[in-house]
């Protein structure tokens, strides 16, 4: 009886305790979610005292609506600035993975690392200049008489078409490694007989190439769509108009604001976190394998 | 001589803005900042005269900076140790083939969807310790309280554990002339605890990852075969699945150590630089000389000593990265 007792307990009570652990770890990782939503279901008086922890007592959107309020301007920013970016830093990312995986030129194997050490600098090391330079390109902008309604394509500082212009750029790293590492997968076989069929750059890519793509364009560009809605530094500092500010420069600011209103805190935090939450929801796999990616496999 | 065709030459015109744009941007950039930093530029009008070493040796004779370097070195330890720990302890328990792995896996990996920004307002308001004297307290305080617990000032607290120099091991460090690590300059900021929890949060899920794909990669029939030879469990982690999951530690300490050296947002989102630079970081050390104080030769000698740790890190990583994939 004894020793069937310990059978069980060896049998399923580790099991237990693993799911037990996995409840706990859970806990943890829920705790924030609990509070955000929690706390934006929660009118201002109820936010502030010690029941923080309490559920509401009378479920409101009421600070959903009065963060929306002050954040919508601020999402249409972070779009304008997140979808041309994306998609622009994508299809760099596969033209430079095809060429360096290819098109391999004398020195292209000691040329990727060099590049790919752009990817882990601290921002703060070019951001002086990158300041300087945006100026200047909104300086000659103005001596060439850039017609008002094209003025918005000019890259210049304190504009989201710079902002978007710099993620392009420091996005060169990260899109040519994970193009690069995919095209490596592409059996040169299939380029050589496409060569030899009397394909050129461009119908190899077009042809051969680019249709085996998809994968890696998912994870590129929910990649760089989460990075870029989510990165701040850049934001802070290129957008000193508070009209141009993308979302994430608006909620710091939101909860840096005098009266702590701790309910439209959390909503607003929420409303932020919501496009990349709902990429990460129904394309979490290529999210995933972007992230394993980022890591640099060798 | 071998015909250079056209195609040859397309390839190269196509990569060449991308390389140009490093090359200006990041490279051109970061010799631009060096040389702000060794110049007289003080204010908002750009001054590029040669100053030398100036601000690198008023800036480590700062003591806000050699604050934030005790800080960078305490965060740094506390959240790569927290990250393996929770990490790698979360994905042993995944790959025990339980039910439910996708829903874990993706409940653990969520944070790292979301911005610092929304983790650092989330965390200030979840360890907003309230006022402990009138009773009114708020955040996690309140659940401590209710069952019996120690209360704490999270990110708010000033309060630096560090040796004291009356003490036995204190008195004995001065005696040996070591009496410099009895300074609060060696001790651990109390404050510093709750972005660690933070940041811990949100980048855990990572390490598990990383972790999970490590072990999937270990062929099941190598720990079979020592269970077979009378391994306990136990033992079959320590001789057999830790060695091989070294590579991917390595890789964990190089991604989280280059993002906790450069952490800025999620300090500039939930505490800043906190009471007597409790929570204060280079990076925002540097946000705040340089564009907020206009002091740009001082920010940007900040801005490169931060570079160089990170290069330090990341550098032979990428060298040993290329050396063994041109091997392969």
């Amino acid at each position: 009886m004894k020793a069937a007792w310990r059978n069980w307990l060896v049998r399923y009570g580790g099991r237990g305790g693993i799911y037990l652990a996995l409840l706990v770890a859970s806990a943890f990782y829920l705790l924030p979610v609990y509070v955000l939503v929690v706390t934006s279901l929660k009118p201002y008086a109820e936010a502030n005292l010690a029941g923080m922890w309490r559920l509401p007592s009378a479920p409101s959107l009421e600070s959903f609506l009065r963060a929306f309020e002050q954040l919508r301007p601020h999402f249409r920013n972070s779009f304008y600035l997140t979808i041309p970016a994306t998609l622009l830093s994508s299809l760099l990312g596969s033209v430079n993975g095809y060429v360096l995986s290819k098109w391999r030129f004398r020195g292209s194997e000691v040329l990727f690392p060099i590049m790919l050490f752009g990817m882990f600098i601290p921002y703060q090391s070019i951001l002086i200049p990158l300041v300087q330079v945006l100026q200047r390109v909104n300086a000659v902008a103005d001596a060439l008489h850039i017609p008002a309604a094209l003025r918005w394509l000019v890259p210049g500082y304190g504009s989201i078409t710079g902002l978007a212009f710099v993620h392009i750029v420091y996005g060169i790293p990260i899109t040519t490694l994970i193009f690069r590492n995919y095209y490596a997968t592409v059996p040169n076989e299939l380029v050589e007989a496409a060569k030899i069929d009397g394909a050129n750059i461009f119908k190899v890519y077009r042809w051969v190439l680019f249709p085996l793509s998809m994968p890696a364009f998912a994870v590129v560009m929910i990649w760089q769509f989460t990075s870029i809605w989510n990165e701040f530094l850049f934001a802070v500092i290129l957008t000193q108009n508070p009209a141009i500010r993308p979302v994430t420069v608006a909620l710091y600011n939101l909860a840096g604001s005098y009266i702590v209103e701790w309910n439209v805190q959390m909503a607003g935090a929420l409303l932020a976190a919501m496009p990349t939450l709902l990429v990460y929801i129904f394309l979490g796999r290529f999210f995933m394998r972007g992230l394993l990616a980022g890591a640099l496999k060798g | 001589m071998r015909r250079i065709s056209w195609d040859r030459i397309i390839s190269v015109l196509l990569i060449l803005p991308s390389i140009l744009a490093v090359a200006v941007f990041v490279y051109g950039f970061i010799a631009w900042s060096g040389w702000v930093s060794l110049s007289n530029w003080d204010g908002l009008r750009p001054d590029l005269s040669w100053a030398g070493f100036v601000n690198y040796a008023k800036l480590f004779a700062t003591p806000r900076f050699q604050i934030d370097l005790r800080n960078t070195i305490v965060f740094t330890v506390l959240f790569l140790g927290a990250c393996i720990v929770l990490g790698l302890g979360v994905a042993i328990l995944l790959d025990q083939g339980i039910r439910g792995e996708n829903f874990f896996r993706s409940l653990f990996l969520f944070p790292m969807a979301i911005s610092f920004i929304v983790t650092g307002v989330t965390w200030r308001w979840i360890l907003a310790p309230g006022d402990p004297a009138t009773g009114r307290l708020t955040g996690i305080n309140v659940l401590l309280n209710a069952v019996g617990l120690p209360l704490s000032q999270w990110y708010t607290d000033p309060t630096v554990i560090h040796i004291q120099p009356t003490g036995a091991v204190g008195q004995f460090l001065h005696r040996i002339g070591l009496g410099v690590l009895t300074t609060p300059n060696f001790g651990l900021p109390v404050a510093m605890i709750s972005i660690v929890i933070a940041a811990t949060w949100q980048m855990s899920g990572y390490v598990m990852a990383m972790y999970l794909a490590g072990l999937r990669g270990i062929p099941e029939e190598l720990r079979e075969a020592a269970r077979v030879d009378g391994a306990s469990e136990w033992e079959v982690y320590r001789h057999i699945v830790f060695p091989l999951l070294r590579p991917v530690t390595l890789s964990v300490v190089i991604v989280l150590g280059h993002i906790s050296l450069k952490i800025f947002d999620l300090v500039a989102a939930m505490s800043k630089k906190g009471p007597g630079f409790a929570t204060d970081v280079p990076a925002y050390f540097m946000f705040e000389t340089t564009f907020q104080g206009d002091h740009y030769s001082q920010g940007a000698s900040i801005a490169i000593f931060l570079l160089v740790t990170v290069s330090l890190l990341v550098v032979p990583y990428l060298v040993y990265s290329t050396r063994r994939e041109a091997e392969l």
